[in-house]
Formats: C-alpha cells, structure tokens, sequence
C-alpha cells in the first residue's frame, strides 16, 4: 500500500488549492440556489431534474483539480523523482485519485442536502441515485488521470472546458431533445446524459435498478475505460 | 546482456546502449561498467547525453538499442527491482514545495517502503548532514536555491539506495553551496555507488574515482582524473596574460597552435612543443602587451579541448 503514502500527499497538495476546493464545494451550492426558483416556470429546473445536473457540474471540478495536480507534477522534476520509486503505473494512478473520492462524497451531500431543503421529492430509492452519480464522480476523476497524463499543466484548462461543456450540453441543465435528435444521438454515446437520465427517472418517475440497468452499465463501462486509459497512458509517460 | 556474461562486481553495467529522438541520437552506444562503492563521474557538456544516460540508467527512458543492468537487475526487465536498489536527485529542483523537508523525506522514504521509526531516523541524520535542521519544519517553498538543492539530494539518500544518481547536483548554485555540496558527496564516497554527471570541471576532479568524457552521445576518453590528464602530458600548456589581444592575432596563432583558446585576460596555448620566443615575437608584432607567462598544470579542460577541438563550456 505504498500507493497510500502519495496519496496522502496529494490529499494535502489538494486541501492547500483552496480556490479549486472552494469552487468544487461552492460553486454547485450557489448554482442550484440561483437556479432553483425557475422551477416555478420551468419543470426541468425543479430540484429532482436539477440535483444531479448540478452534481455533474460539481464533478467536472474533481476533474480539473485532479488532472492539475497529476500535470502540475508531471511538469515539476518532483515526478521524475517518484518514478524512480517501486510503483507501478496503478499505483501512481490509485495515489492521484483517492483523495478526491472523498470530495466526490461531500459534494453529493451537499448538492442533494440543499436541494432537500428547497424541496426535493423523490419517488424512487435514493440509494440508486448516489451509486449512479458516484461511480459517475469516479469517471470524472478518471478523466482528470488521462488529461493529467496527456496534457501539460497549462493545456488542462482547455481539456477542463471541454468536458465543463460536454457535461452542460449532455443534458445537465437542459432537455436534450430541445437540440434535436441528432445532437441528441451524439450526447448518448457518451456517459453524462446516461447517469442524468438514471438519477431523474429514479427521482421523478420511481424507476428501479432494473429500469436503468442500461444507464448504470453504460457510466460505468466508461468509468472504467477512463481509469484504463489513464493508467495506459501515465505508464506510458512513465518510461518515454 | 546474458546472465553469463553479467559481472557482479559491477554496480552498473551498459552495452551498446543508445537512445535516438527521432532522427537526432542523444546517446550513441554507451559501454560502460561502474564499480560497486565507486564515485564515477560523468562529464561533458549541455546536450552531451549525460542525462538522457542517467535516465536509461533509473529506468525512466527506454534505451533505443542496447541493455543496462543495476547490480545484475535488467533496467527493462526488471525495473521494479532496479528502483527498489537506487534512488535519483534529478537536475531540476524536485520537492514537493507546499511540504515541509520533514515531509518531503518522509514521502520518499516510505514510498520506496521504510517504516515510520526508520525514517524519522534518518531523516533526523541527513537533515543534521545537510545543515537544514533548524528549518525542516518550514515549507520548503521558502528555502533558498541552495537548501533546497541540498534537500533534494537529501531525499534521494533517505531510502538508503545502493546505488545514487546525482544529474547535475550543483547546478545553479552560488560557489558557496557548490562547495558544500561537494563535501556532502565526498562523505558518501565508498558507502554507495554514485552516478553524478556533471559540466564542472572541479566537481569532477575533486570528487571522482573515475570520469568518463561524454559529448555527442560518445563517450571519448575514460579513466581516473589523473590518468586524463597524464593521457595528454606530454603536451605543454602556455598561458599569457596580455592586453589589446585581437581576433585575427589569436586566429594567427591558432593557424600555427590549434589548441589556442581565449581565456579572462589573456590566452592559453597547447601544444606538444611550444616555441616561446617565436610566440612572444609573434603577438609584439602585432601590438599586443604581454604582461605574463607562465606555464600552466593540465587540466580536464584541457583534456576535453584536446579531445573534441571545444571547451567545455562552449
């Protein structure tokens, strides 16, 4: 478990980043607070549809701050350093990923406790809905290990974007089928659509496991290609 | 490399290794074997490969041809057994600089396996080692270039590797440090096996046992600093020391003395014979003020300007 020993220095490299901290806790309380009140016109922003659109978009940050820390060392002697010791390419990747499961954790709390306190209504088992997103917050942080494998510490930013708008445009905030079914295609081959759709139809429609089985597999399935390709790629960094 | 034909008594064992970049070959079929306990330097200049060497050697690069081994270990077979016996203080500065130097030395020391007891202790040794006790408990953000170049080296010692890579260890730092620094790697001298690659000419006569020539991937001379230097003793080195010196007067003299090299004030000339008063005459003639001579000791400049036709710092 000598993983452990980096993670938990990446778990303090990580609390002293208090801006990206901040806005990974924050910023989703702020937008489900500002966006909340168009319930009263619109049903998609009523706080079942919007809980696990705002999680998404919580994610995204775990996504930045991940892929910041892998490339900030990537970019510093300070991972020549490590690679010069007894890990394996899993482990680096293990050691760059555990501490933001946590974080992942919180913001559920904290996104779903919020918007209990606006009214949240759930017709299905809430249990499901936190292993979707959960294991979708693994898949977010799994993106962040291949961007920080592939990308320097300056052009994360740019891959940070990328997924921020494919996240929005998959569904967070909007009703796919507003852009067509075409667009709507697309959207569906990747997983964020797949895990927003899981999370409200367990919410407003009651679904069951059974009911979004296909959703389920599909993030998860991409889970963990995220977390392979990671790894395949850090190790090919590893030795150039 | 066989199992047959490897040789324990070598930490370090290369054949034939190279490294191409595309169609540039930073290291160009490499033999070397270092010594177990021996301080074996790398020397050349920017660019030469001595890193790209160092990394090939801590399994960080892929060698293009050719094999290495670390006290018998395959670097491509078998890293993970390399990395448990060496550790590296790369050229760059690499600490985590939101830690403390406590914390940097425990991350490498339990990373590579050793308990917390044991690193605590020895931790406690090399900060002691390295004058940085007083200030382990600070972020090492705010250290100096120099404390924190120490500390770097510091935290390739704490897992107690078998074999030390040092690439460029005083590089950037004031004579001071250097100095210190020095003094820190001659006290490692025959407790490890080290590898210290380096463009100083003093670091590399001062510290090594041995010191291999390195430029354009090629290795090109090897052997103890005294054994370089005697390589080339039969030749003799002028230094003037002289005033309005021109371009076209030093480039006269080189068409006569190839070896003739523009120093601080003055010029340096080698040669196997050297005609004093017909170099004296030459340079009156053309207006410049000697106001010195003497004859100078070899050095490993001179050696590596006798081998390559440059200096080492060019």
């Amino acid at each position: 478990m000598r993983f452990m020993i980096l993670a938990q220095r990446n778990f303090k490299e990580m609390f002293l980043d208090y801006l990206s901290l901040g806005l990974a806790m924050g910023l989703p309380v702020v937008m489900l607070l500002i966006l909340s009140p168009i319930s009263r016109v619109e049903v998609m922003f009523s706080p079942a549809n919007l809980a696990p659109g705002i999680a998404l978009f919580a994610f995204v940050m775990l996504q930045f701050s991940s892929s910041m820390i892998l490339a900030k060392d990537r970019d510093s002697a300070l991972l020549s350093r490590l690679l010069t010791a007894p890990l394996k390419s899993k482990d680096f990747i293990s050691a760059y990923s555990l501490p933001y499961i946590p974080i992942a954790i919180i913001q559920m709390v904290l996104v779903f406790g919020i918007a209990a306190l606006l009214g949240l209504e759930t017709s299905g088992n809430l249990g499901i809905v936190f292993l979707v997103l959960f294991i979708m917050s693994m898949g977010y942080i799994g993106l962040g290990m291949v961007a920080g494998s592939l990308f320097t510490y300056k052009q994360v930013p740019y891959a940070y974007t990328t997924v921020l708008l494919l996240t929005i445009f998959g569904g967070a905030w909007f009703d796919l089928a507003v852009f067509g079914s075409g667009f709507q295609s697309v959207m569906n081959v990747l997983p964020f659509a797949h895990a927003l759709d899981a999370a409200r139809d367990v919410m407003v429609q009651g679904a069951g496991f059974s009911d979004i089985a296909v959703d389920f597999y599909w993030v998860l399935g991409y889970t963990i290609v995220f977390f392979a390709l990671g790894i395949f790629l850090f190790r090919r960094r590893m030795v150039e | 490399m066989s199992d047959a034909t490897k040789d324990y008594r070598f930490a370090i064992q290369t054949s034939n290794i190279s490294r191409k970049f595309g169609d540039f070959i930073a290291v160009d079929g490499i033999d070397l074997s270092i010594n177990r306990g021996e301080l074996f330097a790398l020397l050349g200049p920017n660019g030469a490969g001595k890193t790209t060497t160092i990394k090939m050697l801590c399994c960080l690069l892929r060698p293009s041809s050719g094999t290495a081994t670390i006290m018998g270990h395959d670097t491509q077979k078998d890293p993970i057994a390399v990395k448990q016996i060496i550790d590296l203080s790369p050229q760059e500065t690499a600490i985590a600089e939101h830690l403390n130097a406590w914390e940097n030395l425990s991350l490498m020391g339990r990373i590579h396996g050793f308990g917390k007891e044991e690193v605590k202790k020895r931790s406690e040794e090399l900060l002691e080692m390295m004058g940085l006790t007083n200030r382990a408990k600070e972020q090492v953000r705010k250290y100096s270039g120099g404390m924190k170049r120490r500390l770097s080296i510091a935290m390739a010692l704490v897992s107690d590797p078998q074999v030390l890579f040092l690439d460029e260890p005083t590089l950037g730092l004031d004579p001071q440090s250097r100095r210190g620094t020095w003094e820190h790697i001659a006290e490692l001298k025959g407790e490890k096996t080290i590898v210290l690659t380096t463009h100083y000419l003093e670091e590399a006569d001062n510290l090594a046992d041995r010191i291999a020539i390195i430029d354009k991937g090629k290795i090109i001379a090897l052997g103890t600093p005294d054994e370089l230097k005697d390589s080339i003793s039969d030749m003799q080195v002028m230094a003037i020391k002289a005033k309005n010196l021109t371009d076209d007067t030093v480039e006269g003299l080189r068409m006569i003395y190839p070896e003739t090299r523009e120093v601080v004030n003055g010029i340096e000339i080698k040669a196997k014979e050297l005609n004093f008063n017909e170099i004296v005459d030459y340079l009156r003639s053309k207006g410049v003020v000697i106001e010195s001579t003497s004859q100078k000791q070899i050095t490993l400049d001179d050696v590596f300007l006798h081998l390559t036709g440059k200096e080492l710092r060019e």
